[in-house]
């Protein structure tokens, strides 16, 4: 008997239709637990280096975690995994919604697929009956009505559907994968799937998901977790959070509950991140923008199994329905430069359909808006270009999707399309990390723990590696000092000394407080809880991305040893997911990521400081147990299990023995 | 037959409120798990909810009485503009849909409000759990007295087999019963 996991992966190869179910070794699990951490496994195993992301050897994976399907809240994420068109490194993007423990339902943890179809299908799975199904009538089709297009074909209405739009079908390199309330973003999953000719993956399963400890586990779950999830749903955080909406509540940013984004219009960047608006939040603002909300907002929704409700079901006007959550909401707006709200609902909802990464896409319509206003894109580029913000940002849209024009080069992302322009274009890409659009934050002075975040993490996205630790200093003593009482999360009673300790201003300021050797404690205790997070498919929001969550390492462990009947304890949870972590460096780096990419997004902070940059970078190395160019060594592999792979990397000769 | 008192529970469910989350699918199928707790199937649980999130569609429905044999004719509720599913609203076990059967032995199924007859098996809280899971108001429990005529209450192995009687005939169900038997 497999508990909390399925024992069971589908091997789909679409180039000759093959489908095979197949039994999994049921020590991954003790090695890897699930999810990310026995995705990247499979990547190292059957992924060579050479492959590049359109090749039909590029994996695509679709992943359930660990607790998906199981009665532990917000254990929903569905982690798709791939070599990305935009950073040729392993993206793994996740989503929340439905669809994961749908999989599980269905009996199988992961669907591994190969290969290119050669006409558009689509994948209907039910139980053990698994098909490939044509999907030429879906050509075209949004990735939100593909959904219900599906179900009303199959005549199931409870299946779950992960679609691609018209983006993904064209391969654009922002292309995401759109499933109910949720979308898998960031790093082209759409494009890869797009390449393969799959349309969708549509899943129904009535199967039952198994608890090795049931009754221990509930008392965790519907005991402990709930009770603490329903006095945070009481008493929110009011301490080291920006604004309502964002760190004080249990969930994603929430964004579709609060209209209040004073903190964001004017904190964070417009336009291709590049200036701030710190008196664009006023009165008459908040009015319409208040007003907009509301007419918008018909219903807040929930991913499975999960109190909150970050999502929204969207009906604006004349305007399709469609789902949206989170900081899209003013992504597109920003970035156009757009001050009416209105614009959101309208210009999301087509992005939506054509199935692109909000966060990225409109950093490259901006990008492009620049270069046309510097000269280097000229009128021959933007013949038959409204001339007006919004019109603007429409028409790009449909250029890139349709990869017609400009939009073909600037469907490839900022820094590529940067390149391929030239003529100056190359200094307009200054917010990206390692070929990827980063948040649109332009800050003053350099910040040593996002400093790391940054530039080391395998994520290449700050909204998912940041969250236990308060963004900044908290100003006032006493805020401290009470803050710090109540924190059972922390992993050590001594990062409550660093809080107190660390002020905005003075000696003990960024950036040079906390120290490096602080930092690499602070930034690993965070990266160690997404990584935990993303194995067991749980919402960052109930654990890594939010102060004080209700999911941590000390609760973790016990949820997990419930759930599956190993006998896990804090330091085998921090070991496991730090071998899977390793694991994906070495993939990376085998890809040849190495010390020189390992950058903050160029402009990200005004004053920089080269010598302390240099000098966080090698004590964070040092700490992970990595060389100077950030490879794992040969003695950190080993004591992870990884002999493998340090024999791997000898080979090829990334590691050569003592010189490390 | 004699006047009684009864206890009558009510979940009142107050569909507007509800975001669709299943928490309380899940929990239904958990608790009725064997051994409690030990697996769970949302197919399995006695509250569904009938999602079509883009007609602004969540509405939970609880396992009613078995229905043997079809109603005649369906019914189709279009309400505020909604149009939902034919037989949306309707809570039995029934030939003409799948809902509300467990998904491997098609036997129905029907919400107890987590109460089984034996004594000591309720969840823990007072409430049926989907209510204690669902944090949005959307089920609400209420109790009162009542006094009814006595009435014979099917423990969840008879509404079983009484299934099975309707559906195969005593004669047949006894003899695969003694074949069972045998076998083992
Ligand atoms: S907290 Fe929000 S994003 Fe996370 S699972 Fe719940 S509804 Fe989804
Ligand atoms: S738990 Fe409540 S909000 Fe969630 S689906 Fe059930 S009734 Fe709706």
């Amino acid at each position: 008997m497999r508990y909390a996991e399925t024992g069971y992966n589908l091997e789909i190869d679409l180039a000759t239709g093959n489908i095979e179910k197949v039994e999994t070794d049921p020590r991954l699990m003790e090695l890897h637990l699930g999810g990310l951490g026995t995705s990247v496994k499979l990547h190292w195993d059957r992924v060579p280096p050479e492959t590049k992301a359109f090749d039909p050897e590029n994996l695509l994976i679709f992943s359930s975690g660990l607790l998906c399907g199981t009665p532990a809240f917000s254990a929903n994420r569905t982690l798709v995994s791939f070599i990305s068109p935009q950073t040729d490194l392993l993206a793994y993007p996740m989503m929340g919604g439905f669809w994961a423990a749908e999989l599980k339902y269905a009996g199988y943890d992961k669907i591994i697929i190969r290969g290119k179809s050669p006409n558009l299908v689509y994948i209907w799975i039910h139980n053990d009956k698994v098909e490939i199904r044509d999907a030429s009538y879906l050509r075209g089709k949004g990735a939100v009505e593909t959904q219900d297009l599906i179900r009303d074909e199959l005549k199931e209405p409870r299946a779950q559907v992960a679609a691609i739009g018209l983006a993904g079908e064209n391969r654009v390199f922002t292309a995401s994968i759109e499933q109910s309330r949720s979308s898998s973003s960031r790093g082209g999953g759409g494009a890869v799937m797009g390449d393969k000719n799959l349309k969708a993956i549509a899943v129904r399963g009535t199967k039952d998901v198994y608890i090795a400890r049931g009754e221990e586990f509930r008392e965790l779950i519907m005991g402990e977790v709930l009770k603490f999830v329903k006095l945070r749903n009481e008493n929110h955080l009011k301490i080291a959070v920006h604004s309502p909406q964002h760190g004080a509540i249990i969930g994603s940013p929430q964004a579709m509950k609060y209209a209040d984004e004073e903190w964001h219009t004017t904190g964070f960047a417009w336009g291709n991140a590049r200036s701030r608006r710190k008196d664009f939040w006023t009165k008459e603002t908040e009015e319409s923008w208040t007003k907009s909300q509301t007419s918008a907002i018909k219903r807040l929704i929930s991913c499975f199994n999960c109190t909150q409700q970050c999502g929204a079901l969207i009906s604006f006007k004349d305007v399709p329905r469609f789902m949206m959550k989170c900081f899209s909401k003013l992504t597109y707006t920003m970035a156009a430069y757009v001050d009416d709200l209105d614009f959101t609902w309208k210009i999301l909802q087509r992005a939506t359909e054509y199935g692109l990464d909000s966060f990225s896409t409109p950093q490259i319509l901006a990008f492009a808006v620049e270069l046309y206003e510097a000269g280097i894109l000229t009128d021959a580029d933007f013949a038959g270009c409204p001339s007006d913000n919004e019109g603007r940002f429409f028409w790009l849209l449909d250029k890139v999707v349709r990869r017609e024009g400009i939009g073909d080069v600037l469907a490839d992302g900022v820094y590529w399309a940067a390149r391929k322009i030239g003529n100056g274009a190359e200094a307009f890409d200054h917010n990206t990390i390692k070929k990827h659009e980063q948040m649109n934050i332009k800050l003053g002075m350099l910040d040593p723990l996002y400093y790391l975040m940054y530039s080391t993490n395998e994520k290449i996205s700050i909204t998912q590696m940041e969250g236990n630790w308060p963004q900044g200093a908290i100003p006032r003593k006493e805020d401290r000092e009470e803050f710090v009482k109540d924190w059972p999360q922390l992993p050590d009673e001594k990062f409550k000394q660093y809080l107190l300790d660390w002020e905005s201003r003075g000696e003990n300021a960024n950036p040079y407080y906390p120290t490096p050797e602080m930092c690499c404690e602070i930034v690993d205790w965070m990266e160690m809880l997404h990584n935990v997070d993303d194995a067991l498919g749980i919402c960052a929001g109930w654990a890594s991305f939010v102060l004080k969550p209700p999911y941590h390492i000390h609760n973790y462990p016990k949820i997990i040893s419930a759930a599956t009947g190993m006998d896990l304890d804090e330091a085998g949870l921090k070991k496991i997911v730090n071998r899977s972590r390793n694991l994906h460096r070495a993939f990376n780096n085998r890809r040849g990521m190495m010390r020189p990419d390992e950058k903050p997004p160029e402009d990200h902070w005004k004053k920089r400081f080269p010598e302390l940059e240099e000098n966080l970078l090698t004590t964070y190395y040092k700490f992970k147990g990595w060389n100077y160019d950030g490879i794992p060594t040969k003695e950190r592999l080993q004591e992870l299990d990884l002999g493998y792979v340090a024999e791997d990397l000898e080979k090829r000769g990334m590691l050569k023995d003592g010189q490390d | 037959m004699a006047k009684i008192k009864k206890k009558i529970k009510t979940i009142k469910v107050d569909a507007d409120k509800c975001n669709g989350c299943r928490a309380c699918e899940v929990a239904c199928s958990s608790f009725h798990a064997i051994p409690k707790y030990s697996s769970n199937n949302p197919a399995r649980s006695r509250i569904q909810v009938m999602t079509h999130r883009l007609k602004d569609i969540w509405l939970p429905v609880f396992a009613g009485e078995l229905a043997a044999a079809e109603c005649m004719g369906r019914d189709k509720y279009i309400i505020d503009g909604k149009e939902y599913d034919e037989c949306g609203f309707c809570r039995a076990a029934c030939p003409s849909r799948d809902l509300f059967k467990e998904p491997d032995s098609g036997l129905p199924l029907k919400c107890d409000m987590c109460e089984e007859n034996a004594p000591g098996e309720k969840p823990p809280g007072e409430k049926p759990l989907c209510v204690q899971v669902c944090l949005n108001d959307v089920l609400i429990y209420e109790e009162r007295e009542e006094e009814v005529e006595e009435e014979v209450i099917l423990g969840e192995m008879e509404m079983g087999l009484k299934h099975l009687v309707d559906r195969h005939g005593l004669d047949t169900l006894v003899d695969t019963l003694a074949r069972m038997v045998e076998r083992d």
